[in-house]
């Protein structure tokens, strides 16, 4: 059986987060109530049948490695394979490779072992709720050296400018991927390549001193390699800024959205979490949200998203905003486009509105 | 050798719990929105370091095997100790079902010799509480007791109702009188023991041999062990506790949670109560509904309506204009809409039709699952 082995390469995303990555990897951002970006690739690669899964991170990895601990939420605590968290270098003096070549070079051997002769390579901003089976059949059945996921867009926002977009002929083969911003077409960051293929390019790659594996290793030896392009149509969103995360996270209070994204065949796995379900005490007054598990509410929500363990005192308002994890809201105070991370306390009677496209951020275990 | 070991009595049927414990065995019964019954003390296990526990299944055991199974959630899955699942055999002496709760251990002496502890916590599965089991033990030794069983003072007149322990001023049991008329003390019994294992060893064999015994440690072996004059000491519980016995008192534990401060705390940092996880994504509420004074879990969608006082569990879906009013929802129920239910339990995958009223009544609420739907529907002809 032909397999694929998973690489969630976070060194080389954007990063736009500008507070919400102050203290994590911007992977490990909390998002839809419950979940950290990163659960989304992950959740699809495990759901793809691949047991083996190697994340690249060079910095800010405390909050990410808390929530991996061993991958037994994604049924990677595995006796062969399963979740492996590798480091981009040896400190061995003869090594000139560079940026996420690094990793792919000193980490030889994590490929080398797997008994998988294919890689399907992602990022983690990429947020969808899919598998990628039939995306590695297409890649097979078409012969292909490389097949990149890709969605076609209808509202080119300017979050998406940074993502690399693709030119394909009638039969799905690349011609170009070009930074041209008025092409709907977008690489999602999701690729399938051969192992043998991918460490040869690596290696290419390092001896002309690249930084870079995919746009110096692929988008400009296009002409030299057999790129397919494989359409994504899912509900599925690019986050990387405040912006896109605010309005992503926002959009989930459409019904459809949230059915499409979280109430599939496959479901998105997290962290357990050990808290009691969500408690509504007298004076709540919630509509139109999202509230997770040990949320203690006894005050209005209205449009927001409340991830676990907040508390929402007696006379507090939120609007249309997100509150993460553990944030305390208490009596009388008002939130109004506003994002609130984890531990936060906001005090009696303060007030904080932010506007919609550009919402007010709190930063980690602020007291306000 | 460990210290101390746990036997948790997981065997019972539930009858007084029917129809909820007609597929499942009752320490199996969800509760709380989100946990089972046997989570309770099973968490109290591993809160209290209590890392070794034997858990007695017989009847309907699939979906209670199923949920103990992995050992995680109570950090059990470890290589030297860990939940043990022990279910009636046979062997080359014969076997038979478990006749009674001393029987029950009787029949599992082998897995005890094998941990080889000092004292065995004799716990069941059926009861809502959260208790250092530690503090217990400690005074087990303090006292150099042979037996030391957990008590709770309940009201007067309630103790014809229970096992009551009559004890002098050192807390030392002179007598056990089983449901009294005219109780001289209301402690009752929890139905928790610490034993020495050597004076436990000996009286179940003595007891296994005795044919008039019913095997049971209430009936018979506490009372023998007063006989021959044995050291037995109660030990004060003064926090929550609940025999989830009947359906009425369910319900009343589960309405327990909603209030302000019950003296049950599940969010507390230092006595969590596990379960398993599961993967559904946060519940969603729209904005035509009203949530009052309730608890909604994980995966549920309400749509609209009026939910008050109520326990939605996983992944219920609740739709427009319905009013739901001290009720108990299990897992996967879709409520239909214009629906009115108001002291009901809704047992686990109901499909409750559009316009569906259902009221308890002041003594119990009542209980409803799928089959009686379809049933009640084919007797109003498919009209409701």
């Amino acid at each position: 059986m032909k397999k694929m082995v998973g690489v969630i390469n976070l060194d080389s995303e954007c990063h736009n987060f500008q507070d919400l990555e102050l203290f994590r990897n911007s992977a490990s951002i909390p998002f839809g109530g419950r979940y950290r970006l990163i659960d989304f690739t992950l959740s699809n690669l495990v759901n793809s049948d691949i047991t083996e899964v190697a994340i690249f991170i060079r910095n800010k990895f405390r909050s990410l490695l808390d929530h991996l601990g061993t991958g037994e939420n994604w049924d990677l605590d595995r006796r062969h394979g399963g979740l492996f968290i590798l480091p981009p270098d040896w400190n061995d003096p003869n090594d000139i490779s560079k940026g996420d070549l690094q990793f792919f070079y000193n980490n030889r051997d994590f490929f080398i072992r797997s008994r998988s002769n294919h890689v399907l390579i992602s990022g983690s901003q990429f947020i969808a709720n899919t598998d990628y089976k039939e995306a590695f059949q297409f890649h097979i059945d078409r012969n292909a050296d490389v097949t990149l996921v890709s969605v076609q867009t209808e509202e080119l926002t300017s979050d998406l400018d940074p993502y690399f977009r693709i030119h394909a002929d009638d039969l799905g083969w690349v011609q170009e991927i070009s930074n041209d911003k008025r092409n709907p077409l977008i690489f999602t960051g999701v690729y399938i390549i051969s192992k043998e293929l991918l460490l040869d390019l690596v290696d290419e790659c390092i001896a002309y001193g690249k930084e870079n594996f995919f746009r110096d290793g692929i988008k400009e030896k296009i002409n030299g390699l057999k790129v397919q392009t494989y359409r994504y149509r899912g509900y599925h969103a690019f986050v990387n800024s405040v912006e896109s995360y605010y309005r992503h996270n926002l959009n989930l209070l459409k019904e459809d959205a949230y059915r499409q994204l979280f109430y599939k065949k496959h479901r998105i796995r997290t962290k357990a979490s050990n808290m009691q379900p969500a408690k509504y005490e007298k004076n709540a007054d919630v509509k139109h949200s999202i509230l997770s598990d040990g949320c203690i509410v006894n005050g209005s929500v209205e449009k927001s998203i409340l991830f676990k363990g907040v508390k929402v005192k007696e006379g507090a308002t939120i609007k249309n905003s997100i509150v993460m994890q553990y944030a305390t809201i208490e009596a009388g105070a008002y939130l109004e486009n506003v994002i609130i991370d984890k531990d936060v306390r906001i005090t009696r009677g303060q007030r904080l509105i932010g506007s919609g496209e550009k919402p007010f951020v709190v930063k980690k275990r602020e007291v306000l | 050798m460990k210290e101390c070991i746990g036997m948790l009595l997981a065997g019972g049927e539930g009858r007084r719990l029917s129809p909820l414990t007609n597929n499942i065995a009752k320490p199996a019964v969800p509760f709380g929105g989100k946990y089972r019954i046997i989570d309770f003390t099973l968490s109290n296990c591993a809160n209290s370091n209590i890392h070794t526990v034997g858990v007695l299944t017989q009847y309907n055991p699939l979906e209670l095997h199923q949920h103990i199974g992995n050992r995680k959630p109570w950090d059990m899955d470890r290589q030297d100790n860990g939940i043990t699942i022990l279910s009636p055999y046979t062997a080359k002496t014969g076997g038979d079902w478990y006749s009674g709760t001393a029987d029950a251990i009787y029949q599992n002496m082998h897995f005890i010799e094998e941990n080889d502890p000092e004292y065995v916590l004799i716990i069941s599965g059926d009861h809502i509480y959260q208790m250092d089991y530690q503090k217990l033990l400690n005074e087990h030794k303090v006292n150099n007791a042979d037996v030391t069983i957990s008590v709770i003072e309940v009201p007067w007149h309630e103790a014809p109702r229970f096992g009551i322990l009559n004890t002098d001023e050192n807390m030392r049991i002179y007598e056990f009188e089983e449901k009294p008329e005219k109780p001289k003390n209301n402690l009752a019994s929890m139905g928790i023991y610490v034993f020495n294992w050597d004076v436990l060893k000996t009286y179940l064999i003595k007891d296994a041999k005795q044919e008039t015994s019913s095997h049971d440690f209430g009936k018979d072996v506490i009372p023998q062990l007063l006989k021959d004059g044995m050291k037995l000491f109660a030990y004060q519980f003064n926090g929550y506790w609940k025999d989830v016995g009947t359906i009425q008192s369910y319900w009343e534990a589960n309405m327990d949670l909603l209030k302000e401060d019950c003296g049950l705390d599940l969010q507390s940092s230092n006595w969590r109560i596990y379960t398993n996880h599961t993967d559904d994504p946060p519940h969603f509420v729209s904005s035509r509904a009203i949530v009052k004074k309730s608890m909604i879990n994980d995966g549920s969608f309400v749509y609209g309506g009026e939910i008050t006082e109520s326990i939605l569990f996983r992944n219920v879906e609740v739709e427009d204009s319905c009013n739901i009013h001290q009720s108990i929802i299990h897992p996967n129920v879709k409520v239909g809409k214009n629906s009115i239910l108001e002291k009901v339990i809704v047992m686990e995958g109901t499909n409750i039709p559009a316009g569906t009223i259902i009221r308890g009544n002041d003594e119990e609420p009542a209980v409803i699952n799928q089959e009686m739907l379809n049933q009640s529907y084919v007797a109003m002809g498919g009209e409701k």
